[in-house]
């Protein structure tokens, strides 16, 4: 039995806008994440999705209920809970090499040590040809390449990665979908991934989290059985791609209607797993 | 290479048009009092080194001008940039300084001058350290505090708002995942803030240093004063040698623009990356 690496239970969390109204943007969302499961988050924009990401990794306080990772409360960040930012996450002023290393660096790790552990994981996204160009010299793609060597670098125990493909142009994504199962699939580390993208999230998963419009609850837990690599023609691929875009665009609808967000009730119509 | 040779043509061609247009009116008015030929400044500006109405030469005037405008600017530089980090770091600080110093940046240096005398007169570093003769107390006694003060003044606030700027408008994202990478608030500092502010922190250093040499004539008219450009251009004034505070205003200029210049060269040196960066 793999053990639970992540633990959320029961968190809530209310924006405050400058007009002073409460926005709830989750509500009493529980999930429990084992070890070397690869799960992604889908939802409409608005359910706190990305919130929720970066209460795993410390970035924001959590208030309501409470997030464990491996039996401790998160609290604030730590370096085996590693991230993925969307864009605009390396450091400018350093090489890529140099901001690969940046996590060894600041545990203090010799430069010359860094240097060598950054080379490997350039070398594991296919840039160490890249090592001495500077972020700016960089096309988007390989910019979340290097922003993945780097998380990575740290060998981390679980990676959160929040929209990292969001930015990038279709096939530069699909590309980078593939490098990343490919990489996951050499060494199993925990990933939970946000996407706006349910062909995304098919695609690589296997659990996929469908979130409600906010306050974002979990609407739906999807196992994805599909053998990978997942073949987009597959018929299942594009039931299940249908059935999930059917629920979400259900969401959008009834929190347009709702007159405030809690009056939404759960549907309970979607039935059979694929 | 022609590119080089023609954008330098085109540079100079307003200051010869100017100096053509000062030799004309120079001509034409036939006073040197009221404006000197600049035949008579230029050949003070290519003996830097001959003894003026005996006050020692433009240069050794210009360089204790310099070494006070260097004294105060390092005060503030090394005040203003901390504090600065500080308050666009932490919104508390912020709050807590913002309003107050809101209130003494509007204050132009030179107000300050009373005050400034009432608390200091004449006491220069040579009082502070207690040194009573020599060479060296002859270089302290030159440095006053008052004149201190009112460089100090005018560096600070260009450069304190530059950094708090430079620290505010860090991309959040920058700092996110540093801490996600294990950084400490220490490491934060060192590793994310100051290298991601320092553009616009050297920026301001460039600013803050422009107008410390432009406090330096208010500062050197401070009694007290024998020596300096600021001083030179004062006493030349009292006894109508207009070339002379022609000849110091030039001087003052080149020696802020050289100043600005070399500042100029290090941004674009290390800072490159701001610029190409989206």
């Amino acid at each position: 039995m793999r053990e639970d690496i992540i633990v959320i239970n029961q968190v809530g969390k209310t924006f405050i806008t400058e007009k002073g109204a409460n926005i709830p943007a989750l509500q009493e969302f529980s999930l429990k994440i084992k070890e070397n499961d690869f799960i992604c988050l889908v939802g409409p924009s608005g359910c706190g999705k990305s919130t929720l990401l970066r209460m795993m990794a410390g970035l924001e306080p959590v208030v309501l209920g409470q997030i464990l990772y491996r039996g401790y409360e998160v609290l604030k960040p730590d370096k085996r809970i590693g991230m993925v930012f969307q864009e605009y996450s390396l450091l400018p002023w350093r090489t890529v090499l140099d901001n690969v290393g940046l996590g060894l660096e600041l545990a203090g790790t010799p430069i010359r040590h860094c240097r060598e552990t950054a080379i490997k994981y350039l070398e594991l996204v296919g840039l160490e040809k890249f090592s001495g160009a500077y972020p700016y010299e960089l096309s988007g793609g390989m910019r979340q390449r290097v922003a993945i060597a780097r998380a990575l670098a740290n060998d981390p125990d679980i990676l959160l990665m929040d929209e990292p493909f969001g930015a990038l142009d279709a096939h530069t994504r699909i590309l980078l979908q593939k490098e990343l199962l490919k990489i996951w699939e050499a060494n199993r580390k925990t990933i939970v991934f946000v996407t706006h993208s349910v062909d995304e999230a098919i695609y690589l998963a296997d659990h996929i989290i469908v979130m409600t419009a906010g306050p974002g609850r979990i609407k739906e837990r999807i196992d994805v059985n599909m053998p990978r690599p997942r073949d987009r023609a597959n018929p299942v691929y594009g039931k299940l791609s249908s059935r999930i875009l059917d629920m979400l665009e259900e969401e959008v609808v009834s929190s347009q209607e709702a007159v405030t967000p809690k009056t939404y009730h759960f549907p309970g119509r979607v039935t059979a797993r694929s | 290479m022609a590119k080089a040779r023609n954008t330098l043509l085109i540079s100079l061609i307003i200051p010869v048009l100017f100096v053509i247009l000062w030799w004309y009116c120079a001509q034409r008015v036939d006073n040197s009092i009221i404006l000197p030929q600049v035949s008579e400044v230029s050949s003070l500006l290519i003996r830097p080194m001959d003894n003026l109405i005996s006050m020692g030469s433009l240069l050794s005037n210009i360089l204790v001008s310099l070494i006070r405008v260097l004294t105060g600017y390092i005060i503030a530089v090394l005040l203003a940039i901390p504090m600065g980090i500080l308050m666009g770091y932490y919104s508390t600080m912020f709050t807590l300084f913002n309003n107050f110093l809101g209130l003494f940046r509007p204050i132009p240096p030179l107000a300050w001058v009373p005050l400034v005398l009432a608390w200091f007169g004449v006491a220069s570093f040579a009082t502070l350290s207690g040194i009573e003769q020599g060479q060296l107390y002859t270089w302290l006694s030159s440095l006053k505090l008052s004149m201190v003060f009112i460089i100090f003044i005018g560096a600070f606030f260009p450069i304190l708002t530059s950094t708090i700027y430079g620290v505010r408008s860090v991309n959040k994202t920058l700092v996110d995942s540093a801490l996600v990478l294990g950084a400490d608030s220490r490491k934060i500092f060192s590793k994310i803030l100051l290298p991601a502010a320092a553009p616009s922190i050297v920026n301001g250093m460039r600013t803050g240093l422009g107008v410390a040499w432009m406090c330096l004539v208010s500062a050197e008219m401070l009694p007290g004063s024998i020596s300096g450009v600021g001083y030179l251009i004062t006493h030349a004034y009292t006894i109508a040698h207009t070339e002379i505070v022609i000849a110091g205003m030039i001087s003052i200029g080149v020696v802020g623009a050289v100043l600005d210049l070399m500042f100029r060269i290090f941004e674009n040196r290390k800072f490159k990356w701001q610029r190409l960066a989206r």
